[in-house]
């Protein structure tokens, strides 16, 4: 910018020419510098992972040590073995694939009814019906009355504490609705003259036609429902329950709960310190390996949903 | 924005049809589209249970609440619970944390999108720009659990920012440990995370202006830098105030997950934001009414934030959410 700024200043009444050439050059050392700062986005962006990975493979002597950074340190895969001979490990992994797949369904089925719904225009109440969803963006109960709402119904201690309470995410909403109603709505004329009634025209015309839009809301729930570990955390007691997160958030949870920090406390924390990058590893390998191919879903999704705001 | 388009859509369906339309009673309606309402009835009882009765069940906070009783409370006490948390300070202490953290975020999260945007738009090499783009929307997909883990490894005692100290002669410091440091920790943990993410908005709006305007400025002499400023920051500007008015509503509620995945006593000093405080207060000690009505103010405040951004932008700059 600043390289801008400086040949920026061209004389008014200098040749048209010249002012053209004055601006090349300090346009190239500008996308030079812009090249420049964007490759360390890049590599701020990226450093963390590597090293994470680094130290997943280092030894716990290098890691204590302070010596691991980008390159592993006494490379061994003791620690993978370790982490991966817990059953408790692979239990909650079950688990967080469980609710994912569970949740993302539900949240599909409820969300594409919905939305549908709200994509006809001369439906009546539609406003209403809208409104009472848009509203809830803004304001909402908060985590005490949700909290407390969820023991009363006695979901506690059961996949529907997760997928229940966020089954239906207002965003990804009006992304569908948005989709739906940019469908031509010849073909559900034609679709109801041949006798097809709304969940005839529902299932066999609109969802067919919707299979990219389906698929980018499924991709974020599922991203949001993998990811989630907060009312797992709040409604879960039992150990063999919780999903990967949870189990991730306890053996982090060591790392800075400690009230006192004593010279025990940092030991165990230096000695977690290989298993919670071996874990962090395994937990976001699914999401990484997934995710240059989701990517462009994602992007669209998002600017859907932003035309319709 | 969406308020235009039923006008939208009744001038293109004529206006006879949509007069008709209007004088359409209910039980005309359900027995004509009983169908389609049939699909809204289990979405709408999500929203009655899920999302309108825990608004409903705020009311604990100026009720006598026991747990496992009545779910809305057993007896009325008025504003007890507000007088007790208004002289309480913690909370007034708490309280501050989250305006100042909350503006700390705003101040650094809203305006790095819109950087990284205007640089990536000066990218010839379309290549290059989308390996950009993919490598800074990662963060965006990681559980929160995952990004506290990478902050808790990165600001570790052996992690690469203490080495690179010990590599400078200082000594080694125990970030997360320190109130001192947990602001900085926490604002650059969600710029990493959201900066690329929220360029995709931005990237958008870009390529919607007019390149005539461009030529336009061009014309008059402008250089690249106040064709930026002239042309492009006004292209984007709705697109600028309708995340600005989003990230307004979402102000109080501060990063509360991840705060409450780095924070820990020896950081509550600068750590410790409302939300925080009242999961402390009511989910762990079990005073839910105490804890609702902190919520509760929570709430209005965010609402109130939201309603009047969006006043105020609409106003001003003539553009809103509704």
């Amino acid at each position: 910018m600043v390289a801008v700024s400086e040949t920026g200043v061209a004389p008014v009444g200098a040749p048209v020419v010249r002012r053209r050439i004055q601006t090349s050059r300090g346009y190239r050392v500008f996308q030079v510098v812009n090249a420049l700062i964007l490759t360390a986005v890049m590599v701020i962006t990226l450093y963390p992972f590597i090293n994470l990975l680094a130290q997943s493979f280092s030894a716990q002597g290098a890691i204590a040590a302070g010596r691991v950074n980008l390159i592993p340190k006494g490379f061994n895969l003791t620690t993978y073995k370790t982490v991966m001979a817990d059953p408790t490990f692979w239990e909650n992994y079950r688990n967080t694939v469980v609710y994912t797949v569970v949740a993302t369904l539900i949240a599909m089925v409820l969300t594409t009814c919905y939305a549908y719904v709200l994509s006809k225009k001369n439906v009546k109440g539609r406003g209403f019906l809208i409104g009472i969803a848009v509203f809830t963006m803004f304001f909402n109960g908060g985590l005490i009355p949700n909290y407390v709402l969820v023991n009363d119904l006695g979901l506690r201690n059961s996949i529907w504490a997760i997928v229940l309470p966020n089954a239906i995410s207002v965003f990804n909403l009006l992304v569908m609705k948005a989709f739906f109603e940019s469908l031509p709505g010849e073909l559900e004329e034609a679709a109801m003259v041949d006798g097809l009634n709304t969940y005839g025209i529902l299932w066999r015309i609109v969802l067919p036609l919707s299979k990219a839009v389906l698929a980018t809301m499924v991709l974020f729930y599922a991203v949001t429902f993998w990811n989630s570990w907060f009312s797992a955390f709040l409604y879960m007691d039992n150990n063999s329950m919780f999903p990967v997160t949870v189990y991730l958030r306890n053996l982090i949870a060591g790392a800075t709960g400690g009230t006192d920090q004593s010279a025990s406390g940092d030991t165990a924390l230096q000695v977690a310190a290989n298993i919670q990058a071996v874990t962090i590893v395994l937990t976001v390998i699914p999401i990484l390996s997934i995710y240059p191919f989701i990517q462009r879903y994602f992007v669209s999704g998002v600017m859907l949903g932003a035309v319709k705001g | 924005m969406s308020s235009t388009q039923p006008l939208g859509a009744a001038t293109a369906a004529g206006s006879r049809p949509a007069r008709r339309l209007r004088r359409r009673t209910w039980r005309q309606a359900l027995r004509r589209d009983w169908r389609l309402y049939s699909l809204a009835v289990a979405p709408l009882a999500f929203f009655a249970v899920f999302r309108y009765v825990p608004m409903l069940g705020n009311v604990i906070a100026f009720r006598w609440y026991q747990p496992g009783g009545n779910l809305f409370g057993e007896y009325w006490v008025g504003f007890y619970y507000f007088q007790e948390f208004w002289s309480d300070p913690s909370f007034w202490h708490v309280f501050t944390n989250t305006l100042v953290l909350g503006l700390l975020s705003l101040l650094f999260t809203f305006p790095a999108p819109v950087i990284l945007a205007l640089l990536l738009n000066e990218v010839r090499s379309s290549r290059f720009k989308r390996i950009v783009q993919s490598i800074s929307y990662l963060p965006h997909f990681l559980s929160v659990v995952v990004v506290a883990g990478i902050i808790i490894q990165l600001t570790s005692t052996t992690g690469p920012i203490d080495q690179m100290l010990g590599h400078l002669g200082h000594a080694p410091i125990d970030f997360l440990q320190q109130p001192g440091w947990f602001r900085q920790i926490y604002v650059s943990s969600e710029v990493w995370q959201t900066a690329g993410w929220g360029t995709i908005l931005y990237l958008a709006a870009l390529t919607t202006i007019d390149s005539q305007l461009y030529e336009q400025a061009r014309i008059d002499g402008a250089n690249r830098w106040k064709q930026t400023w002239h042309v492009t920051l006004p292209g984007i500007r709705p697109t600028m105030v309708t995340l600005l008015i989003l990230n307004i509503g979402t102000f109080m509620a501060v990063g509360f997950e991840k705060i409450l995945l780095i924070y820990n006593p020896l950081t509550y000093s600068t750590g410790d934001v409302i939300s925080t405080y009242l999961y402390r207060v009511g989910v762990q000690s079990g005073s839910f009414s105490y804890a609702a009505a902190i919520g509760l103010f929570e709430s209005l405040i965010g609402l109130i934030l939201v309603v009047s951004a969006n006043f105020i932008s609409r106003r001003v700059v003539g553009t809103s959410l509704w």
